[in-house]
């Protein structure tokens, strides 16, 4: 029941130092796999959902599929991926990158589709190409949302690259998993705790890209919230805009209308 | 790994239709009562940081914070104060998760009244407490079903990772058949784990619809 004990006993262990068990390489094991499965996913994923959000097709299809994918349990796949292809870097590969795809896939289409569509008449109006108004407009002014998708992505990897210890992987599962096998708690609490930890960074990690990535005056916080409500702020409610303009037109004194002046303040 | 052998066996799946019965009504609890209590906790927190806003956004970073952490992590490091293989080592994190996706929504919920319509109701004579209850709360009704998607769906999905640390409902399936190199019982828990996950999903949009009739395509 002592935690900073079984802790203390983790980290002085010497095996933990160096060699294939150090708590160096297992970290290494666990980016390195996380690395691969986040690449292959964005491999395939990102390049579709910005299709998607810029032809404004198939959104309904993607958001869809990336609920039923979320309502997939990753252990069940992973257990099944290595009963049918055997022990291997492959069979968990797999289930990983079809995790870490949705959540990316979604953010790229919605992003995409989230930039004012006046911007994008206007950059077709002085003469880019659709692929030059995709990549050079929608994208820069999507990034937030995208690495936001990426930040999903890449923690649930993480995450879930430590169940996978459970069917052979190396990575910090490693501790996690044998440490329950064999009861050993100082193994298991150290290991959790490298997870959080790793987790915990990268989230850091991309708050500050999303930061860097944010193209200046555009509205704060959009990488503060959850991957969920992050999707509701990126879509502006296009036939807001007009009301303001219209209201004041019929009305006889406009200078007293409250929602003009609230404007002009 | 396996040898000729038939990926489903339908006969297991016939012997066994009460045994996954159980394991599946032990999932939605272990899964859902969860997300109710996160509910619970989420509504009074939410209204606390709805009035008090300096206090939402500490709140929000350390509940952000809990969001990433990863399940099976936090289902070890609380076994010292929950105990090995009791429900409590699963349900104590997925309650904080669910926390962690409804506060946001909560809040975003009780913000989104539009200031005019506050103002009716004050004009209509609604003292604070029944504006609360009568305008406030109803109008966040569907933000509070949105999240309440996002909680329920991966509550269900993460409680199998719990099966490795004792209880998980139908994630046993997958410990069980793996340890035995037998897909059957996994597939069976992965079509499980999902049509419990679209039941519960289609009852939450079903009650969208009788409880915010008006909400249709605001906060999916």
């Amino acid at each position: 029941m002592n935690w900073l004990g079984w802790l203390h006993d983790f980290f002085a262990d010497p095996a933990h130092h160096s060699g294939p068990d150090s708590i160096a390489h297992r970290v290494l094991e666990h980016l390195a796999f996380s690395a691969e499965a986040l690449g292959l996913a964005a491999l395939v994923a990102l390049p579709l959902g910005l299709l998607i959000g810029y032809s404004g097709r198939g959104l309904f299809v993607v958001t869809a599929l990336a609920g039923v994918a979320r309502a997939l349990p990753t252990l069940g796949l992973v257990t099944l991926a290595v009963l049918l292809v055997g022990v291997g870097d492959a069979a968990v590969l797999l289930p990983l990158t079809a995790l870490a795809a949705p959540p990316m896939l979604v953010a790229a289409a919605e992003g995409v589709r989230g930039t004012v569509p006046d911007v994008r008449d206007a950059a077709r109006g002085i003469g880019l190409t659709h692929p030059q108004t995709l990549l050079r407009v929608c994208v820069p002014a999507a990034a937030p949302t995208l690495l936001a998708g990426v930040r999903t992505a890449a923690v649930q990897v993480i995450a879930t690259a430590t169940v996978a210890a459970y069917v052979g992987l190396g990575g910090l599962g490693r501790y996690v998993i044998d440490g329950l096998a064999t009861r050993n708690f100082p193994t298991t609490v150290g290991g959790a705790l490298l997870v959080v930890l790793l987790a915990v960074a990268v989230q850091l990690l991309f708050a500050l890209l999303i930061r860097l990535a944010s193209p200046p005056g555009s509205r704060t916080g959009t990488g503060a919230g959850t991957g969920r409500r992050r999707n509701r702020d990126a879509t502006p409610e296009p036939p807001a805009a007009p009301e303001p303009t219209a209201e004041p037109a019929v009305l006889d004194d406009p200078a007293g209308s409250p929602a003009l002046a609230k404007e002009s303040t | 790994m396996l040898d000729g052998e038939p990926l489903v066996r339908w006969r297991w799946l016939g012997d066994h239709l009460g045994y996954l019965a159980d394991l599946t009504a032990d999932h939605a609890v272990i899964a859902l009562v969860p997300v109710l209590l996160g509910l619970l906790l989420a509504v009074p927190l939410g209204l606390a940081c709805a009035r008090f806003p300096r206090l939402y956004q500490p709140l929000a970073a350390v509940f952000n914070v809990v969001y990433a952490l990863p399940s099976l992590a936090v289902f070890v490091v609380l076994i010292p104060y929950t105990g090995l293989a009791t429900r409590e080592t699963v349900m104590v994190p997925l309650t904080c998760y669910a926390l962690a996706v409804l506060l946001p929504t909560a809040v975003d919920g009780l913000r989104a009244v539009p200031e005019p319509v506050r103002q009716a109701a004050a004009a209509m004579g609604y003292g604070p407490w029944r504006r609360l209850a009568a305008v406030e709360l109803p109008a966040s009704v569907p933000y509070l079903i949105g999240g309440l998607r996002v909680a329920a769906v991966s509550s269900i999905s993460l409680a199998a990772v719990g099966a490795l640390v004792g209880r998980g409902g139908l994630g046993y399936l997958f410990v069980d058949g793996f340890q035995r190199t037998f897909p059957t019982p996994i597939l069976a828990g992965i079509a499980l784990v999902a049509l419990l996950a679209l039941a519960t999903d289609l009852l939450l949009v079903a009650a969208r619809r009788v409880l915010a009739p008006w909400a249709r395509g605001v906060a999916r």
